[in-house]
């Protein structure tokens, strides 16, 4: 792929800038063309919110509303319970969130720079391997000990059991191991505790890895489904993607509220990305992650 | 002698230790990393390994979400092997798998070959768009993609009558609505793979490049013999993070299509889910769970043992 190479072999000025710009217009419009794909179905999704229920369902479609509306999302606020859901789900994800990245941090800390212990390297691998053991595939055991512990249908079941990622504890691991242990020598022998070195000059300096962490944790929980699924039952304690799939599931959908519900849901993520992109588009950080 | 030092030597070999005070040392940190880490043994003692064993022990049992529960030996591996819907689902989200992986794979790699490419022009703010699904949560692309398909009143059937032609069965024919969960599947997982694989090529040395210019190598050769060699770890993590990520589709379906028309794209988590807690096969279905763990670890190990090959 010639779009990779950077230096060229020497040529008369005139003819690399031909040939550049021979490349330049093909791989543009080839890019282009791909972005408008990979946006066109979610643009067309957020016109039609806007879109009143008669302008939805007649020929000829058209791109933009003709006769702009907002009664999805008067509906969806007054007669869906939006705000509860979206409340719910709030809670639910910085909550869990604010608990991952402390318990990630710690744990990948003990993990990165207490490595001569053998039971350290084995929980390391054991929770790599929990990878392989997600959720969904213990769906009706991880159900019975939610309610054997008597969180079924509580916040604790939906928080609780999310905290631990495998993904946070390796990238706090990986960024713990980065940083040279003469640092905590010198606490060390300054006099600080073990912990306190911890607490006091670790945990600063991964501001980086916290953020992203962060950002990452909470879509992870505000866009989760099998948990809230599995562990709530009762309509108030709804989260918004279980109740979205309420809307869906139905025997006829109500496709304005549904449209304006979803769009609704995702401005929190969009909010936090447009605020915090360098930290979510860090691909150093992002090198072996994946919930 | 330094401390660092000495912590490196005591692992091959820890009689070597060579003073008092080091050993003594050691014993200080015991209790640190366990306070530090403890959280975390607890949370994956509850929430993996009681869930796990648990999975394990109902799979022999007929244990049905409440009350007693019997032993049955293999019983439910039996039925399971016997059982047709279970081959459907299977088979099913194989074909989900084999489809949607090379496509991710192409798709986020050609991205992200174009946003570190030194032709292409307003890169940033493609990277923004090509990134944005990952903000869309699976329930909510689920319902974007049905909406795109929709059979009467969908963008896309509307161009295809536009066009002239009949419109396509989108949510009544099978194999089309799985095409559709193949596109929605692609479309929201490119995102992640495409940030692996710009910090990939972003690393390629550039003197390979220049040196195989000279040799007068053409832009698939650079491509074929430079870039894919170097990038062949991600390209490792990628298959296979997309390979389970297939076999585990879930959500996304449960609002594309409800894995239907009828049942016919049922994939196993939904298969899982339905017997476990629509039909209470509590055990049946944590036979199915135990029979996807099988896979989802073949899955892993046999890439790795290619990577490995493909590696010495």
């Amino acid at each position: 792929m010639s779009a990779l190479t950077k230096t060229r072999p020497p040529a008369t000025r005139k003819s690399r800038r031909t040939r550049e710009a021979a490349s330049a217009i093909p791989m543009s419009t080839f890019m282009w063309a791909l972005a408008a794909l990979y946006a066109f179905p979610l643009i067309w999704f957020l016109l039609s919110a806007f879109k009143p229920g008669s302008e939805l369902f007649t020929y000829p479609l058209t791109i933009l509303p003709e006769d702009p509306t907002t009664a999805g999302f008067e509906q969806a606020w007054d007669r869906f319970d939006f705000a509860l859901y979206f409340s719910n789900t709030l809670a639910v994800a910085v909550t869990t969130t604010v608990l991952t990245v402390f318990a990630s941090a710690m744990t990948g800390y003990a993990l990165a720079k207490y490595q001569q212990y053998r039971w350290v390297k084995v929980f390391f691998v054991c929770l790599l391997a929990t990878t392989m053991l997600p959720t969904e595939v213990i769906l009706s055991p991880t159900f019975v000990v939610i309610r054997d512990l008597g969180m079924y249908n509580t916040m604790a079941g939906l928080v609780v059991p999310s905290i631990l990622t495998a993904t946070g504890v390796f990238m706090f691991r990986q960024f713990f191991v980065s940083i040279p242990d003469d640092l905590i020598e010198a606490a060390r022998i300054d006099g600080a505790r073990e912990v306190g070195i911890f607490f006091r000059i670790m945990l600063p300096m991964s501001r980086p890895i916290i953020m992203t962490l962060a950002i990452f944790s909470f879509q992870w929980r505000w866009n989760d489904y099998i948990w809230p699924l599995i562990v709530v039952g009762e309509q108030r304690k709804f989260t918004l993607q279980i109740a979205l799939r309420s809307i869906v599931g139905a025997e006829n959908i109500d496709w304005p509220l549904l449209l304006a519900a979803s769009v609704l849901s995702i401005l929190p993520l969009v909010l936090i990305y447009l605020v915090f992109q360098k930290y979510v588009m860090n691909e150093d950080l992002n090198a072996g992650l994946k919930d | 002698m330094t401390v660092t030092a000495t912590q490196e030597e005591r692992r091959p070999a820890p009689a070597a230790a060579p003073s008092k005070r080091s050993g003594r040392r050691r014993v200080q940190y015991r209790t640190a990393p366990l306070m530090l880490g403890g959280i975390s043994i607890v949370l994956f003692l509850i929430f993996f390994v009681w869930p796990g064993s648990l999975g394990l022990l109902y799979s022999f049992t007929d244990y049905s979400g409440v009350g007693t529960y019997e032993f049955v030996g293999l019983e439910n591996y039996q039925n399971l092997f016997g059982d047709p819907t279970f081959y459907e689902a299977l088979t099913r989200t194989l074909v989900f798998a084999a489809l949607s992986v090379p496509l991710m794979y192409v798709m986020s790699l050609t991205i992200a070959a174009l946003l570190v490419s030194n032709y292409t022009k307003g890169k940033a703010a493609a990277k923004i768009i090509f990134f944005f699904p990952w903000l869309i949560s699976p329930i909510v692309a689920g319902v974007i993609w049905r909406w795109m398909f929709g059979e009467s009143f969908g963008f896309v059937n509307y161009v295809i009558t536009t066009l002239g032609a009949d419109p396509l069965a989108w949510q009544t024919d099978a194999d089309l609505a799985l095409m559709v969960v193949v596109m929605a599947g692609t479309w929201g997982g490119t995102a992640f793979n495409m940030l692996l694989f710009i910090a990939a090529l972003k690393n390629v040395p550039r003197a390979y490049y220049e040196a195989a210019e000279l040799d007068g190598a053409n832009g698939w050769q650079r491509f074929r013999h430079i870039t894919l060699p170097c990038i062949a770890p991600t390209s490792f993590m990628v298959v296979l993070l997309s390979s389970l990520g297939a076999m585990k589709e879930f959500a996304m379906v449960q609002s594309l299509n409800g894995g239907g028309p009828g049942t016919s794209n049922t994939f196993l988590i939904q298969y899982i889910y339905e017997t476990g807690f629509g039909k209470a096969q509590v055990g049946y279905a944590s036979a199915v769970s135990m029979v996807l763990l099988v896979i989802l670890l073949s899955i892993a190990l046999l890439q790795l043992w290619v990577n490995r090959r493909r590696t010495v």
